[in-house]
């Protein structure tokens, strides 16, 4: 009876994993096919050969990974300051900013995104600019920065006031105790609302869309464009290289976790 | 460290970035294209409502439908052993970093003519277009939004106490008992967020209609990016409406969720 459950048990999450996966399968095996249409005409690596000649392709790769790199840099520190500040607020006001903050997170992003272009060509009628880099940019930082106070607040309530003030008392200016009791403190929270803007801005379709402009080209929305023109099998060399990295680094940050945690064990 | 001031930079931020362009949305909503108040807007946004009705359809159902592939996959993950269940929560959240047009677009290849799947109903005997209808949208949404349906309900059943399972046994409950006396009562508030996290962004989603759907299977969100590009008045409306009905949305769920954490 009991081994009979197990057995179910193992059989549907089985099935689930073929529905998770067997679309991603079958996207990574068409890239090495030799043939356009979904019919298996033979083993070719040339779809390889035409991404990487393909210059949208590597320009916007290059545009995207700017963009996340900035926005995520920018709004680890705009978030990480603002985490403090709000902690220092007292219930009423610390209650409201958080829940402005969060707007971005709860809202549909399709509002969030025609809400920027909104602004950005109310903006750009009135300075006479062209939206492109820097309002995605703004808007990626916009976006991004409540999950880096999400991630930083936690780790200040957790903290422990009195090394802050014991390190004053010891002689610290405010700057040093910072540096040397808060920081070290919050730094997970900082680390990981960092990786968390990294990922959400490198992913980003729907706000870029709106933001975008006429010329500037990420790589989700050069994805966008290709599906839009033809099928092509690029596309699916393109998938099954974003997918080998991202297996690449998911197991690199889990050996590099797994190796902190025993050096604090140890 | 007892100032307020660092906050400075992010609160004028907020206020340019996020609540001037909200603002924006309303006062477009209300206006015509001279500037003068109106509801002109919302009348005009009144067609849309059968796409509004659509869309929230649509959600409600890949919502439920994830919700029954989640929960025993939830329950299953929780009884098993910590390093089987790492490994499946890791496999389960892996696909959620690849972007979603190439997800969807993976099931458009899946689904068109000659696709592995159109294939294989063809050899059990079916001749029916799987691209281009409200299924195959429900079945993009329910791939895409899956894993947020089972990271809460895990992780809620994670922390259900073992020994109140123990002492709902040893006060003589069989399995079916205390499966709905104590597990199901506690995983409630991993639903609710479950329910949330899966309803809102298939609901505004744009994009998966498009592709997977047919030319009446248009979303909300497809008619605001549509629309915008002729008219900012009118898109503002419907994005407006959009917005407060997932607000109450959100609310309604939170109240329940907080009756729930109330009454546990």
């Amino acid at each position: 009876m009991k081994n009979k459950r197990k057995l179910g048990s193992k059989i549907y999450v089985a099935l689930v994993m073929v529905f998770l996966y067997l679309p991603i399968a079958v996207l990574i095996l068409y890239s090495f096919n030799d043939g356009k249409t979904s019919v298996w005409k033979g083993f070719t690596l040339k779809w390889y050969y035409e991404l990487f000649n393909n210059s949208a392709i590597m320009t916007s790769l290059y545009n995207t990974l700017i963009i996340a790199v900035l926005a995520a840099l920018v709004s680890t520190v705009l978030g990480t300051l603002a985490a403090i500040g709000i902690y220092n607020m007292k219930k009423p006001v610390r209650s409201l900013v958080t829940n402005v903050s969060n707007i971005p997170i709860i809202n549909p992003e399709i509002v969030t995104g025609v809400s920027f272009m909104l602004l950005f060509a109310f903006l750009g009628t009135l300075f006479n600019f062209e939206m492109g880099f820097a309002t995605v940019l703004i808007a990626h930082i916009s976006f991004c920065t409540p999950y880096v106070i999400l991630n930083v607040m936690p780790k200040l309530r957790q903290m422990d006031y009195s090394i802050y003030e014991a390190a004053l008392d010891l002689g610290c200016n405010p700057r040093q105790a910072f540096f040397k009791t808060v920081m070290p403190e919050i730094m997970p929270g900082v680390i990981s609302g960092m990786l968390m803007s990294f990922t959400y801005s490198l992913d980003d379709f729907v706000i870029t869309y709106f933001t975008r402009g006429p010329k500037f080209q990420t790589l989700p929305i050069e994805i966008y464009t290709m599906l839009r023109r033809r099928i092509s099998p690029t596309i699916n060399a393109l998938s099954t290289l974003l997918f080998i990295i991202t297996i690449a680094i998911l197991i690199i940050v889990n050996v590099w976790e797994r190796r902190a945690e025993k050096e604090r064990t140890a | 460290m007892k100032s307020k001031a660092p906050s400075i930079p992010y609160l004028i931020w907020m206020l340019v970035f996020t609540i001037i362009p909200l603002a924006m949305v309303v006062y477009y909503a209300f206006t015509d294209r001279s500037g003068n108040f109106t509801l002109q807007s919302f009348a005009d946004s009144l067609f849309y409502t059968d796409v509004f009705v659509r869309s929230l359809w649509i959600a409600l159902l890949s919502t439920a439908i994830c919700l029954l592939i989640a929960y025993p996959l939830s329950y299953i993950m929780s009884r098993a052993k910590a390093s089987t269940r790492n490994v499946i929560t890791m496999l389960i959240m892996l696909p959620m970093w690849m972007n979603f047009i190439l997800r969807i677009y993976a099931w458009v290849l899946l689904l068109q003519n000659d696709g592995l799947v159109d294939l294989a109903v063809h050899l059990l005997g079916l001749d029916v277009p799987l691209l281009g209808n409200a299924g195959a949208v429900v079945l993009g949404m329910v791939y895409n939004f899956l894993p947020f349906m089972v990271l809460p309900i895990h992780s809620v059943m994670l922390k259900i106490d073992n020994r109140l399972v123990e002492a709902a046994q040893d006060l003589g409950a069989g399995k079916a008992k205390v499966f709905s006396k104590v597990i199901f009562p506690l995983s409630i508030p991993g639903i609710i967020s479950g329910i949330t996290m899966v309803f809102v962004p298939t609901a505004s989603t744009f994009l998966v209609a498009q592709y997977l759907g047919g030319t009446g299977d248009k979303m909300i969100g497809d008619v605001i990016e549509n629309i915008f590009q002729r008219d900012k008045n009118v898109g503002s409306a419907i994005s407006l409406a959009l917005m407060i009905i997932i607000l109450v949305f959100i609310i309604i769920m939170n109240k329940f969720g907080d009756e729930e954490a109330a009454v546990a």
